[in-house]
């Protein structure tokens, strides 16, 4: 039924005058289970099924969806996409130009080990009620969360130029948190990251490998004795960053600034633009010369939301070079901008949330490249810092030059050893002066592929999850304290 | 579980939709009824239904020519059963018997599968709703040419004037229902249209937007010739010093903030000790101009009257002169708190029991350009941009100024500056508020739409200076 009805919508628009059209079913089925305080909160389930229907008419572009997968309905779909095209040319400077990508006709499935729809409810359901009760008991504690999310999602791509795609992907997130409050404050710690936990293009077996109940405990304590620890201070000197905080710091200032179409104004009025103008492109010292990062999709660089075989744009999965011994080498592309940096093929970064979105320039999997130190060698090697561990806030401005992070915990590196606890930690800096300070990067031991669940961009909003291998680094003469400084 | 049965075959009222329009009232009732109908074949001892549906369009504009250009028809039911005092819910956008019935039996497996919690409320009985209007045709009538010819305008007015516009021009068409097993039912429908234009004049940028039921109430033209003029006051930027300022910050920067202080109202929140108003609830917090509510018949606001559970929403003090008063509660919240609900929970099952939804500040009736005449020195903000929590008990936002920054000094705007970095505690905020505008719809990017009005507070504390 598939093929059939987008082989309908592909004719529909070219008899409709589209010089060119692209067609995306998807069927995507959700589950979410959540608990607090001992009580199942969330418990719900959802599936969606529909076709989006892309198209070029008269130079300019027009989308449509519908879920209804009727002959007909796809029919209207696609007819409608087509005079949508033609109304966007009434204000267009320019025909649309696509970079040329070859005709595939392939099927793809995420590699998983248990499929997570397949588990027993009850036992996921006891597993998280388990770790709930394991954080509970921790005097102190007055809010305990716990979650797990699975998605399974099946697309088939077909295009004018004759590809024919099917991807099937199942996506797994889980994590706990503890939160207290007590006299003026509301401390919390979460596990293994904020933003619900971790999330990978895994099966059931990430959720087994998070061994939740043996790191319940711990950060209920932590969320519980973080009250009496001491303010991190405000000053400018070295920060250690977890990889989970890393990889945030990566989403923002380098996965955001190096997609294209913010580059070209195409995000001004929403997401905003870019600092990293074309000029830029092999001319500028983005960090220090052992900081490597790559835009990788392929499932060699690991099981990362980023992660696929082919873009929604049927262009094929690939690594590109962002940096490069420090400098800056390479842009997120589609078909339509790949010209406008010298690239003869799209980068492969056209990602969409649903049937109902139009594919835009999406992070892939963006991550920092492992370097050689054992992160105890790295400690040992520190006289004064601050580690900073754990996302609490997180902001940056609308061309990715000023950031501000602040994690749920910190800890004092005094002559080489890791020492107290402290609260509220912060930094804050721009972009590249930040990147250019890094001086040590964690070996591949320590180098964990994250997963960004929650990240917003286009108009209508899309979420899209993104991939960010990061491992614990240290930066120099960085601003500590800033959120929480009063001057 | 029980047995799965052959579909009988019924044509499904979804065709109805296929011009673009949404099901009429008959048709929504048709699928609602369909789905009680079958829940009672199987082990739900009770049913309740939401259908959500929605007929967009959005027209975005980019370098001075229409880059994307999408539509979207969407319809999806959810089912919640309840069995042995349990429940989940199920949702589909597939609307034949055969997947209603998955969906309801999917709704039951995951409820068999926890634990019995003592605490669930049978669902509630028919309610009474105030009727309210906000459908308006011509909103819903809107063509994709239309839009196209204002972006064009707004497109020739920035190549006049040697600027690049941004934006987008959207409408759409919406409507929710639900009904359930005790006869309860209650359906709600609306219109929408929005723009929003940002001016670049390079390297400074202007925007403002816009959002009504109504598309007369959006001007197009006028809000660009709004971002165009300020986009060209904005450049040449000047680096000054962060610190402590006062600050006039009109109506959308004023919501982007505030909206952060929606769920703090939540009576589950407090219960769940992550409210900043947990043990300050009838203090003198803010200052005494400062009166909000939360009215869903409010002529500026958007939204059914009713929540996720069915109960018609009230109109609830939440602020008097600075004191909060006020909560709201879901049905589960209010019965362990002892109160009545208020008509702003969540669908259930959830873990974050309700919130208001529609926020009303009260406002004064000092106009933007009076702010500015009696300022000796400080900033006019036209919009933040990327706000976060730092500290979710003192209220301590950070963020970003965005798409022109001022500096006022002796009443008068004299240039623009470079963009800054607060860090700034809500609660303090609002004790600092020297003059309120009138209060209005005001859209942004950070919040949803309330109402609200311009600001001028003192000791506002900018933390980092930005590189434009």
């Amino acid at each position: 039924m598939m093929w059939d009805l987008s082989a309908i919508a592909l004719d529909t628009a070219r008899m409709r005058g589209a010089t060119y059209a692209d067609v995306r079913m998807m069927h995507l089925r959700q589950r979410d289970l959540t608990t607090k305080n001992g009580q199942v909160g969330t418990l719900a389930q959802s599936e969606s099924l529909g076709i989006g229907i892309r198209v070029l008419a008269n130079g300019a572009w027009g989308f449509s969806s519908t879920d209804r997968l009727t002959r007909e309905g796809v029919m209207t779909c696609a007819a409608q996409a087509v005079s949508i095209a033609k109304a966007s040319a009434q204000a267009k400077l320019s025909d649309v130009v696509m970079a040329h990508e070859d005709a595939y006709i392939d099927s793809w499935q995420s590699p998983f080990r248990k499929d997570p729809f397949e588990i027993p409810l009850e036992t996921q359901l006891d597993l998280l009620l388990a770790a709930d009760a394991a954080m509970r008991v921790v005097k102190g504690v007055t809010l305990t969360e716990t979650g797990m999310q699975f998605r399974k999602i099946d697309s088939w791509f077909a295009s004018s130029i004759g590809s024919r795609i099917h991807q099937r992907k199942v996506i797994t997130g889980c994590g706990i948190a503890a939160t207290s409050f007590q006299g003026d404050e509301i401390q919390k710690r979460s596990y293994p990251n904020s933003f619900g936990g971790q999330h990978s293009l895994q099966g059931y077996e990430l959720v087994e490998a998070l061994e939740l109940l043996n790191h319940a405990p711990q950060i209920a304590e932590e969320a519980a004795a973080l009250h009496s620890a001491p303010q991190c201070p405000e000053k400018k000197g070295t920060v250690i960053l977890g990889s989970s905080q890393l990889g945030l710091q990566i989403h923002e200032s380098v996965g955001h600034p190096i997609e294209l179409d913010r580059v070209l104004g195409q995000e001004a009025n929403f997401a905003g633009t870019s600092f990293l103008t074309l000029d830029k492109l092999n001319n500028l010292r983005y960090a220090s010369d052992i900081v490597n990062m790559v835009a990788d999709a392929r499932l060699d660089h690991g099981p990362g939301l980023g992660t696929f075989a082919y873009d929604d744009e049927g262009v094929p999965a690939q690594c590109t070079d962002i940096i490069k011994d420090g400098q800056f080498r390479g842009y997120l592309s589609n078909r339509e901008t790949a010209h406008l940096v010298g690239l003869l093929r799209s980068s492969g970064t056209m990602r969409t949330e649903s049937w109902n979105r139009l594919p835009i320039i999406r992070m892939t999997n963006i991550s920092l490249l492992p370097g050689t130190w054992a992160f105890d060698d790295l400690i040992a090697d520190t006289d004064d810092a601050i580690l900073m561990e754990t996302n609490r806030s997180w902001s940056i401005d609308d061309r990715r030059y000023q950031f501000q992070f602040s994690t749920e915990i910190g800890w004092e590196i005094k002559n080489g050893k890791k020492g107290r606890m402290l609260k509220n930690p912060s930094y804050s800096g721009i972009t590249t002066e930040f990147w250019n300070s890094c001086d040590a990067i964690c070996k591949l031991d320590h180098w964990t592929l994250w997963g960004t669940p929650n990240c917003g961009k286009g108009q209508p909003m899309q979420t899209m999850g993104t991939g960010h291998g990061a491992s614990p680094s240290r930066f120099r003469n960085v601003r500590i304290g800033t959120a929480f400084s009063n001057q | 579980m029980s047995p799965k049965r052959k579909s009988r075959g019924h044509s499904t009222p979804h065709d109805g939709a296929a011009d673009g329009r949404l099901l009429s009232g008959r048709e929504l009732r048709r699928v609602i009824d369909t789905v009680l109908q079958i829940a009672k074949s199987t082990d739900a001892e009770e049913t309740e239904v939401h259908l959500d549906e929605t007929c967009d369009a959005l027209t975005r504009f980019a370098n001075n020519a229409i880059h994307q250009n999408v539509a979207e028809h969407g319809l999806t039911v959810s089912v919640r059963t309840v069995a042995e005092g349990r429940t989940a819910r199920a949702t589909t956008n597939r609307v034949d018997e055969d997947s209603l019935r998955a969906a309801i039996e999917a709704s039951l497996s995951l409820a068999q599968s926890q634990p019995k919690d003592r605490r669930l409320l049978p669902l509630p009985g028919r309610q009474r709703y105030r009727s309210i209007n906000r459908f308006v045709k011509r909103t819903a009538a809107l063509a994709p040419e239309e839009r196209a010819r204002a972006v064009r305008r707004a497109c020739d007015l920035a190549i006049k004037n040697g600027q690049v516009a941004a934006g987008i021009f959207s409408s759409g068409q919406s409507q929710i229902a639900m009904g359930n097993s005790r006869g309860l039912f209650a359906a709600y429908r609306q219109t929408r249209a929005e723009f929003s234009v940002t001016m670049q004049e390079d390297p400074a940028a202007s925007w403002a937007k816009a959002n009504s039921a109504d598309i007369r109430d959006v001007d197009s033209q006028e809000l660009a010739v709004r971002a165009s003029k300020k986009a060209h006051l904005a450049t040449n930027a000047q680096e000054i010093a962060p610190g402590r300022y006062t600050v006039i910050l009109e109506p959308a920067a004023v919501l982007d903030l505030v909206g952060f202080l929606f769920y703090d109202f939540a009576a589950t929140a407090l219960e769940d000790k992550r409210s900043c108003l947990n043990d300050r609830m009838g203090t003198h917090l803010f200052g005494k101009n400062i009166t909000i509510t939360d009215d869903a018949y409010h002529a500026l606001q958007l939204g059914a009257p009713f929540d996720g559970e069915g109960i018609p929403r009230q109109r609830v003090a939440l602020v008097d002169r600075g004191v909060p008063k006020n909560l709201v509660y879901a049905r589960s919240s209010a019965k362990r708190a002892g109160k009545n609900p208020t008509g702003h929970g969540f669908a259930l099952p959830n873990e974050y029991g309700e919130a208001p939804m529609n926020l009303v500040f009260s406002g004064g009736e000092t106009a933007l350009e009076e702010m500015i005449a009696s300022t000796d020195r400080g900033l006019l903000v036209t919009r933040l941009w990327y706000i976060r929590e730092v500290d979710p008990y003192e209220k301590v936002m950070t963020g970003m100024t965005r798409d022109g920054l001022f500096l006022v000094e002796n009443g008068r705007v004299v240039s623009a500056v470079r963009n800054f970095r607060f860090n700034q505690s809500l609660i303090e905020m609002l004790r600092n508020v020297e003059q309120l505008g009138t209060a209005v719809r005001a859209t942004g990017e950070e919040s949803f739409e309330m109402v609200v009005p311009a600001m001028k507070v003192h000791n506002f504390h900018f933390s980092e200076v930005t590189k434009f």
